[in-house]
């Protein structure tokens, strides 16, 4: 029983898909599905690819440092320490510091918009270990990292700033800086699992850094600032960091940052890791 | 509750998923055989997205047990998913990436070796008519094709049981024969397919059993042709040239069908349930007899909103979002 009096839409038939079509349906084998290091290796794939396809991403790991470098060497350096060039030599470790920290924040912006595109549905539905798909953004996150600290280091270099700690007081400057924000990054994690849509993660990671990287020895030393200030920047880890990474890069390294800079990732890391993971597998 | 017999690919009793004070899933049982298409039809809000999600482990049911091939949607989520592929009501794929790119990805993912994947990913590519496109960022693509790429997707590794939520809604007719085609395709392969859709026409045109859904709960099960049993075998549409010739057309046709008529807001147009489509086309002739012109006629399947109406009492629209019935939101619309 079909319609009488209009053309029948099922009569247009599709192109030649059936031969093809069942080939391919049939024709798949059933591998061992990716282990948990392997595909945290394809999602982190996944977040180069991305950086290819969408290379305006990176503007906001190379505009900023640029800027950042810039504007605080010739704003603020001649009143700060007499002259651009002695400020830089104090405050490029800071502003790479400040860059770094800074940016762990688009990691909660982009697990937000991935939550909001069907592609998330597609991800857990798979049969692979799920947290894979955060270990490989936490991974694209590092190369980022990597770039912005790149992207500051050669705009110091060009006007001006030598680091007397040399090349390895450099990489392992910002090695120590990649893994402590690694760290952050599962506290972003949670934010961009728990907040609502990405101008909420904005505005909510702006209140957290602007305070965090500034008041701290980023720009200025802390004896300069009043006692109940210092007192602050005395437990913002922010300072320690940026002493630590200022310490390798002076040739001045201080053993002991460095180890509580290790031990503060790690504790980051095993308090807010498994909330992440937990919040990530229940979420609906 | 343990499965009771193996040759069930979904066995649900007592589904419930609330969000809210809303209960999306009201109390779902179902029993989809193995191997086949079982259609679960419904308006917006029904709850057929919410009753796919639990099935596909990514939403916790709120009450009640569900079986997906004799596993335990709860406690056996990974053995489901290793068995099943989801392809949802939007897209599944990553936008920024290419077609070649998506599967690849799902493929590595899925244990292929570079190479393999690749292979698998143009093969795929090749056979949905999709390579000219492959490396093309999806976002550039039509509906059709992003549907068939989800599909894609989905059959990188072939699945036991495929959810298709709505796979053509919004789709053109050439795209949903496609769509179709690929449907049957898997079926032969031995996938079982459930499909939600909210065309009547999909369902007949593949599904071997139906269940209705609305509000949550299931409303009506069975074949296709048991469900339009349920609302009279067909509907006769009728367009008079003059819509002065409307009332003496029903009355007309009212006896010799033994049928109620429906007068539409067309003025010039009326239609009939009836239950033997056999008598329509002495009817007809009589009318014509009768010097009544004509000049547009069907005999066709009952609509949805007709199946609805004979289930419910009230047409589909009114579950659709549309309304503004407060207590009623829309549970595919609950934010995830």
């Amino acid at each position: 029983m079909t319609t009488t009096t209009r053309a029948d839409t099922t009569s247009s038939q599709p192109p030649a898909l059936d031969a093809s079509v069942i080939a391919a349906v049939g024709g798949a084998e059933r591998p061992r599905h990716a282990g948990p290091v392997g595909a945290s290796m394809t999602y982190g794939w996944r977040a180069l690819l991305k950086i290819k396809h969408v290379p305006e991403q990176l503007f906001d790991v190379t505009m900023f440092p640029i800027m950042f470098t810039l504007m605080f060497t010739y704003v603020f350096g001649g009143a700060m320490a007499g002259s651009p060039g002695e400020y830089l030599q104090y405050a490029l470790p800071g502003i790479l510091t400040q860059t770094v920290v800074f940016i762990t924040m688009y990691t909660a912006l982009t697990i937000n918009t991935d939550i909001e595109k069907g592609v998330f549905d597609r991800f857990r539905s798979l049969p692979v270990w799920r947290p894979a798909l955060l270990v490989g953004a936490l991974l694209g996150d590092a190369l980022r990292y990597v770039i912005a600290s790149a992207v500051v280091l050669t705009v110091g270099l060009a006007i001006g700033y030598r680091a007397p700690g040399g090349v390895l007081g450099v990489v392992a400057a910002v090695a120590l800086l990649v893994l402590f924000c690694v760290a952050l990054t599962w506290v972003w994690l949670i934010v961009g699992l728990k907040v609502r849509t990405p101008n909420a993660v904005m505005g909510t990671s702006m209140m957290v850094l602007f305070p965090l990287t500034f008041v701290s020895s980023v720009f200025a030393p802390p004896e300069t600032m009043p006692g109940w200030l210092q007192a602050f920047v005395d437990v913002n880890p922010v300072t320690l960091l940026v002493e630590a990474a200022r310490g390798l890069m002076n040739d001045a390294a201080d053993g002991g940052d460095i180890l509580l800079v290790v031990l503060l990732s790690a504790v980051i890391t095993a308090v807010f890791a498994p909330i992440a993971l937990r919040l990530y597998n229940n979420k609906t | 509750m343990t499965p009771m017999t193996s040759d069930l690919a979904i066995e649900t009793s007592g589904l419930v998923k609330t969000f809210g004070d809303t209960r999306a899933v009201d109390g779902v049982d179902l029993a989809v055989p193995a191997g086949g298409v079982y259609g679960v039809l419904g308006p917006n809000g029904a709850g057929k997205t919410t009753t796919i999600r639990m099935l596909a482990t990514l939403l916790p049911p709120d009450g009640g047990t569900a079986y997906v091939l004799g596993h335990d949607v709860v406690h056996e989520a990974a053995q489901v998913r290793s068995r099943v592929a989801l392809t949802g009501q939007f897209a599944s794929l990553d936008e920024d990436l290419s077609g070649t790119e998506n599967l690849v990805l799902i493929a590595r993912l899925q244990g292929y070796s570079r190479s393999a994947a690749k292979q698998r990913a143009a093969e795929l590519l090749e056979a949905f008519d999709l390579t000219a496109a492959a490396r093309k960022q999806v976002k550039a693509y039509s509906g059709g094709m992003r549907r068939r790429l989800d599909i894609a997707g989905s059959i990188v590794v072939r699945p036991d049981l495929m959810f298709l939520d709505e796979p053509t809604t919004g789709l053109d007719p050439r795209s949903r024969n496609q769509v179709w085609e690929i449907v049957r395709a898997l079926v032969r392969a031995g996938t079982t397919v459930l499909l939600t859709t909210q065309y009547l026409e999909e369902a007949d045109q593949l599904a071997d059993r139906i269940a209705v859904i609305d509000h949550g709960r299931v409303i009506a099960e069975g074949t296709s042709g048991q469900l339009k049993a349920s609302v009279g075998s067909g509907a006769v549409k009728v367009r008079v040239a003059d819509p002065t010739d409307r009332p003496a057309l029903a009355t007309l046709l009212a006896e010799s069908l033994d049928a109620e008529p429906v007068l539409d807001s067309d003025p010039a147009s009326l239609s009939f349930r009836v239950a033997d489509p056999t008598v329509v086309a002495g009817a007809l002739h009589r009318a014509g007899e009768h010097g009544l012109l004509i000049s547009e006629y069907s005999l066709g399947q009952p609509s949805l909103d007709e199946v609805f109406l004979a289930l419910t009492g009230r047409p589909a629209e009114e579950t659709a979002p549309a309304t503004n019935d407060p207590t009623r939101p829309t549970a595919e619309e609950v934010p995830a």
